[in-house]
């Protein structure tokens, strides 16, 4: 069996893994910990019969993830500190969301970098402030910097000088060049306040950003993680008003996507208009599962192909191939 | 990964998957006395591979990767495709281990009471476990002591003791009768030879012991020696551990204690026989 295929069995059954060959748990962790699913995954099955080898390395992921949980709202804290006194509104993307508001797609969920959206027009008071507060550029080069500051949806990426964490800056979703144009304003609009002031967007918002960042952006790399969030947050939040929303972002075609592969892959519930499957969609689950047996990716062609497509979606072809000019001159070579 | 070995070192399990077979022909060789993972369900995966498919036989270079990647780590001629693997699996520990505090340390055991040594590269904590071993201390481990967080324990990781130029030699007197893998010349280190650890430390390895003194061991300068304060320990060991920031509250918890209950010394020694000397008077 495909081990992510096996892998998505597992969190969609955890039931399944009774009786698993050591073999198959070696391939299932491997790919878990390569899709940045470990902790997902332990939290799913821990407490389930299985050998006392897997059960150690469920209690080592468990904790592993609470620690990650820690730093991640700590981090968000920093954050909400160093930009208290500007009075804009600073919402909380993706992982640092989920866990800041107790959802179900936050438990034992890896999180990188700190996430946040801000109104385009207080970008330069949030950039000041975050660089006063000990934040750096991690982007030496010119070129990119000054990419990321005109055609990219948000700032470069800033670094922590003593914590060594990442944060992204956002004023909307997807890059101002892709032909997509999420409405940022409503999203900021429309967030909700949690009690320390920090927000998240509301929950509709939340799964067109997770759609528009894995269908409409991107290459797919590692998106098992992205789906899972997808799948979850289904399930917490239901379908009520989603489609609208999502129209009304310009991600209906993204959303859709992302309900069929959740339905295919994790056995999300569904009402019947959003089930199906489309032409392209056979392609997208072969890209979302493209894993060996050591959690290394595969199917270089169609990884390849899809990372095409990502910058087809950034950007028109001839600015696309301005840059991919640019950047293989300076040496860049896509992996 | 066409070539495959399971191994178990102290209670860590790996998974070595290699495009050649030469790394795992040396895994199988040196490591022949070791048992598998437990439940054959590996902790950690390490990946020995050529970045293209014609490097597996054109200048082949093995780059490692696994689990958990530091991008960039420079690749190695396949003649040392042993210490790729070994590089791996220390890799692998360092980055991704939070059962226990790891310390970059080696470790000897006499009457259920460990010696933990601890130092920069080259100051000589391979070549003392291992002319410790010769003198019939146990081996726990020449890279990694591991602490339970939640009894203070020091667990061995006895892996094949890695040494490093002048060492060799020194070391291959001590034990005449020992197995040692092949000699790597031109490595990042200069020369490395792989000694395996003996029938005892191996036999053993399940056995954890208390932690009863840490030593930081300087080589180069005239025999000294002087108490270390717990907070400088506690400082040098945060400085020596790759997981005490993730382990968070737990890291401190189990450091804070071991600088308390256990000393600390520091001492500086000219060569091998002065060291053994001041390590046996203070054990």
């Amino acid at each position: 069996m495909n081990p992510a295929l096996l892998l998505a069995r597992v969190l969609r059954d955890p039931a399944t893994i009774a009786g698993l060959a050591a073999a198959e748990w070696n391939a299932l962790w491997a790919v878990a910990r390569a899709e940045q699913l470990a902790g997902t995954l332990a939290h799913r099955i821990a407490g389930l019969p299985m050998p006392e080898a897997a059960a150690r390395l469920v209690a080592d992921a468990i904790a592993s993830a609470e620690q990650g949980r820690t730093a991640a709202l700590w981090e968000a804290e920093m954050a909400r500190r160093a930009l208290a006194d500007l009075d804009v509104p600073v919402v909380l993307l993706k992982g640092t969301a989920f866990a800041a508001a107790g959802l179900s797609p936050s438990v034992g969920r890896t999180i990188g970098d700190l996430d946040i959206l801000v109104p385009r027009d207080a970008m330069g008071a949030v950039e000041a402030a975050l660089l006063a507060a000990g934040w750096e550029w991690v982007k030496p080069d010119p070129y990119d910097d000054a990419y990321y500051r005109r055609w990219m949806h948000e700032l470069p990426p800033l670094i922590h000088r003593d914590r060594d964490k990442m944060i992204d800056v956002h004023h909307t979703i997807l890059p101002l060049t892709a032909r997509i144009r999420p409405d940022a304003a409503v999203l900021l609009a429309e967030s909700v306040a949690l009690e320390n002031g920090l927000r998240i967007p509301k929950p509709q918002d939340m799964l067109c950003h997770a759609a528009a960042h894995l269908f409409a952006d991107g290459d797919l790399a590692g998106g098992m993680r992205n789906l899972w969030d997808i799948h979850c947050l289904l399930g917490e939040f239901g379908f009520n008003g989603l489609a609208e929303r999502a129209a009304h972002h310009g991600l209906g075609a993204a959303m859709a996507r992302a309900v069929r592969q959740s339905v295919r892959l994790y056995g999300t519930e569904a009402p019947a208009a959003w089930q199906g499957w489309d032409a392209l969609d056979p392609l997208f689950l072969r890209r979302l599962t493209a894993r060996d047996h050591w959690g290394r990716s595969t199917r270089k062609a169609v990884q390849l192909g899809f990372y095409v497509r990502s910058h087809l979606l950034r950007m028109p072809p001839a600015m696309l191939a301005r840059h991919l000019w640019t950047k293989w001159r300076k040496g860049y070579r896509p992996a | 990964m066409r070539h495959l070995k399971l191994l178990r070192i102290g209670p860590i399990g790996f998974r070595v998957g290699s495009h050649w077979r030469g790394p795992v022909a040396a895994l199988d060789d040196l490591y022949c006395d070791y048992p598998e993972p437990q439940d054959g369900i590996a902790d950690f995966n390490v990946h020995l591979f050529a970045a293209r498919p014609w490097r597996r036989v054109l200048r082949p270079a093995v780059h490692i990767a696994g689990d958990f990647v530091i991008p960039d780590a420079a690749p190695l001629p396949l003649a040392q495709g042993l210490l790729a693997a070994e590089m791996g699996m220390n890799l692998q520990m360092a980055l991704g281990l939070r059962r226990y505090l790891l310390l970059h340390a080696s470790m000897v055991e006499r009457d259920g009471r460990a010696v933990l040594m601890t130092g920069i590269s080259g100051a000589g904590k391979s070549t003392l476990a291992a002319l410790l071993m010769a003198r019939g201390w146990r081996l726990m481990g020449d890279e990694f002591a591991l602490i339970d967080c939640a009894t203070g324990l020091a667990h061995a990781f006895p892996r094949l003791v890695s040494l490093k130029n002048e060492a060799i030699d020194v070391v291959a007197k001590a034990l005449p009768g020992a197995r040692f893998g092949p000699l790597l010349e031109g490595t990042p280190k200069g020369a490395i030879r792989h000694v395996v650890p003996d029938a005892r430390a191996i036999a053993a390895m399940d056995q954890p012991a208390e932690p009863s003194l840490i030593l930081f061991p300087r080589f180069g300068f005239d025999a000294a020696e002087r108490p270390v304060l717990p907070s400088e320990a506690f400082v040098r060991l945060t400085q020596s551990s790759t997981n005490y920031v993730n382990l968070a509250e737990r890291g401190f918890e189990a450091l804070a204690r071991l600088v308390q209950k256990v000393p600390s010394r520091a001492i500086d020694y000219p060569d091998a026989e002065t060291a053994i000397a001041m390590v046996e008077a203070l054990a």
